[in-house]
């Protein structure tokens, strides 16, 4: 099917705004006509984001594309937030470490820093997976239409604040900006946000939010959920613990699978508003219980050398972690350590979070509690940080779902995590 | 015996290579980052997870599959392997195409030099008669062979 583009947008594709841009909207037209898109529809967030926040040396078409860009004044319309970065200097690192990373993985970092300012990067210290945070200030309004990438930012905006994007690729994220349209097709649609899984929770207790996303998106893939039973578990209320919650669900099932928009029966926007209206004719039915997370829980492969090793480093805040989050680990790692009779955590702990979160939450009196417990704050992206030979052969551990995909860090729930760090074995 | 199998042509063009079939969604984060990043011109897939293909070198190879999943940097790291030279020999999706892949292919065709028939819509009927090793061909008209 062929786009019927409005006289603008045709002379932006005949190259009204040069060839660079022609060729933006060239792929933007055939990334639409993919998905049958009749039309683009203007973008009314305020703000982007882009997931490529790393300076990796072999991706370097990626950056010799971003010059492209920028010498041809194809800037976007739009400041924007971008991912964590992959490096922090108060990471514990050896020398091999530092120069594996600076010299020869993360070669290109200083370059593309450069060009996400001239870009329109929103803030100096705009890195950060959780953009929706208040603290950080890139928050859609229900109904926004985005062109933001980042997929664990992407099914919040969605679900949670109820916003309209697709999962778009990195760099298609910059194109919808650059001409100020996305093809409207998919999630940005009314029928492509019904549901077509119905999801029962039928747990006997709160299911671990990484578990139960991790199992709803092998699951369902890409479809769109709707998941009853939750509401016993987080009530009715999107408070700051039910959006934590949310936050951590929602990246598990975009990374386990491909999820761009749940609905969460009385809990989420649309769910609130229409019901099981959303519920689209002829939905499947997947029922979770006990014995299916046990049972998804037992699947995750143990890629370990020696799956009983020590482990070396824990990471907590993939996606990164909230203030109300922050303060609640402060309060269970001091609780966990006075009741193990330690004073610092027993295996080196890294929480990561955005730069606007960590200078919020160094205001607070947990501030200095968690750093008396031995954890090292961050707003490295972790992912990133693990990926290279050498983490790749350290024993890691972390209670997120989407770390334990991309990398080879061993998956714990967050009791189990708790026990580890302050007292070195499971509960 | 050869079967034949038509589908919806995402990208056109020709190819014959050796199946890689991964039967579950193709994580291309996690299949791609290692290979890309250390120089591994085999792009040998490096997802843990994916027990069909893990290890095995996907560059030149007729890449089978539903559908991909995972993060959404996985349309940028399919441009960087067509870049780079170390894309498949052609992708082709049981299911229809969904939105990390098609920008990945889309960037690997208006950006790139790149060859990589892409079609879609093949139905599970291929994913389940095509196994690794055999050899598959893109026609001229989009139908795809497989012997």
């Amino acid at each position: 099917m062929k786009m019927q583009l409005t006289p603008e947008q045709q002379a932006i594709l005949d190259g009204s705004r040069g060839e660079v841009v022609a060729k933006v909207m060239k792929s933007l037209v055939m990334f639409g006509e993919t998905f049958g898109a009749e039309k683009l529809v203007p973008i009314t967030g305020d703000f982007g984001h882009m997931v490529i926040s790393f300076g990796i040396g072999v991706m370097k078409p990626v950056y010799d594309l971003m010059d492209q860009l920028i010498e041809a004044g194809a800037l976007p319309q739009q400041q924007f937030t971008v991912d964590p970065k992959p490096l922090d200097p108060n990471i514990p690192t050896n020398l091999l470490q530092d120069v594996v990373f600076k010299v020869i993985m993360y070669s290109q970092q200083k370059r593309y820093d450069e060009q996400l300012k001239k870009l329109g990067l929103m803030k100096s210290d705009a890195y950060t997976c959780t953009c929706y945070m208040d603290e950080v200030g890139n928050k859609p309004k229900m109904g926004d239409v985005l062109s933001w990438s980042e997929s664990s930012a992407v099914v919040y905006a969605n679900s949670v604040l109820g916003a309209r994007c697709n999962r778009n690729s990195g760099i298609f994220d910059l194109f919808g900006a650059i001409v100020g349209y996305v093809p409207y097709f998919g999630l940005l649609t009314d029928e492509g946000r019904k549901a077509t899984w119905i999801v029962d929770v039928q747990t006997t207790k709160k299911p671990e939010a990484q578990i139960l996303g991790s199992a709803i998106g092998m699951k369902v893939m890409e479809e769109v959920p709707y998941v009853r039973g939750l509401d016993k578990f987080l009530g009715t209320e999107l408070n700051n613990d039910v959006c934590d919650y949310l936050k951590d669900f929602g990246a598990a099932t975009a990374s386990n699978g491909a999820v761009g928009l749940y609905h969460i029966d009385k809990l989420t926007p649309e769910a609130v508003e229409q019901g099981e209206s959303l519920i689209a004719e002829n939905a499947q039915i997947y029922v979770i219980d006990d014995a299916e997370l046990e049972r998804i829980v037992a699947g995750y492969p143990c890629v370990w050398k020696d799956p009983d090793a020590r482990p070396k480093l824990c990471f907590m805040g993939c996606p990164h972690m909230s203030l109300n989050q922050l303060k609640d680990w402060t309060h269970r790692i001091q609780s966990g350590l006075q009741k193990a009779g330690n004073q610092k955590v027993v295996i080196p702990t890294v929480f990561t979070t955005s730069p606007a979160v960590k200078a919020e939450f160094e205001k607070t009196t947990e501030a200095i509690v968690l750093k008396n417990s031995g954890v090292i704050l961050s707003d490295i992206c972790p992912l990133m940080y693990m990926n290279n030979p050498l983490c790749g052969k350290m024993p890691v551990i972390t209670s997120s779902n989407k770390l334990r995909t991309y990398t080879t860090a061993k998956f714990y729930s967050d009791d189990e995590i708790l026990a580890q760090i302050t007292k070195g074995g499971n509960c | 015996m050869a079967k034949t199998f038509t589908g919806r042509v995402v990208v056109p063009g020709t190819a014959r290579a050796e199946a890689l079939v991964s039967h579950g969604g193709f994580n291309t984060l996690a299949s791609y980052q290692m290979g890309l990043m250390f120089g591994d011109k085999q792009a040998k897939c490096g997802d843990q997870n994916n027990a069909d293909i893990y290890h095995m070198p996907m560059a030149g190879k007729a890449m089978c599959l539903p559908q991909t999943i995972g993060s959404t940097t996985g349309g940028m790291v399919l441009f960087c392997a067509c870049a780079m030279g170390r894309q498949p020999a052609c992708m082709l999706f049981s299911k229809p195409i969904d939105s990390l892949a098609a920008g990945g292919v889309i960037l690997g065709d208006v950006w790139t030099d790149a060859t990589m028939p892409v079609i879609d819509n093949l139905g599970d009927e291929f994913l389940e008669y095509v196994k690794s090793g055999m050899t598959v061909t893109v026609n001229a008209d989009g139908s795809v062979t497989v012997e």
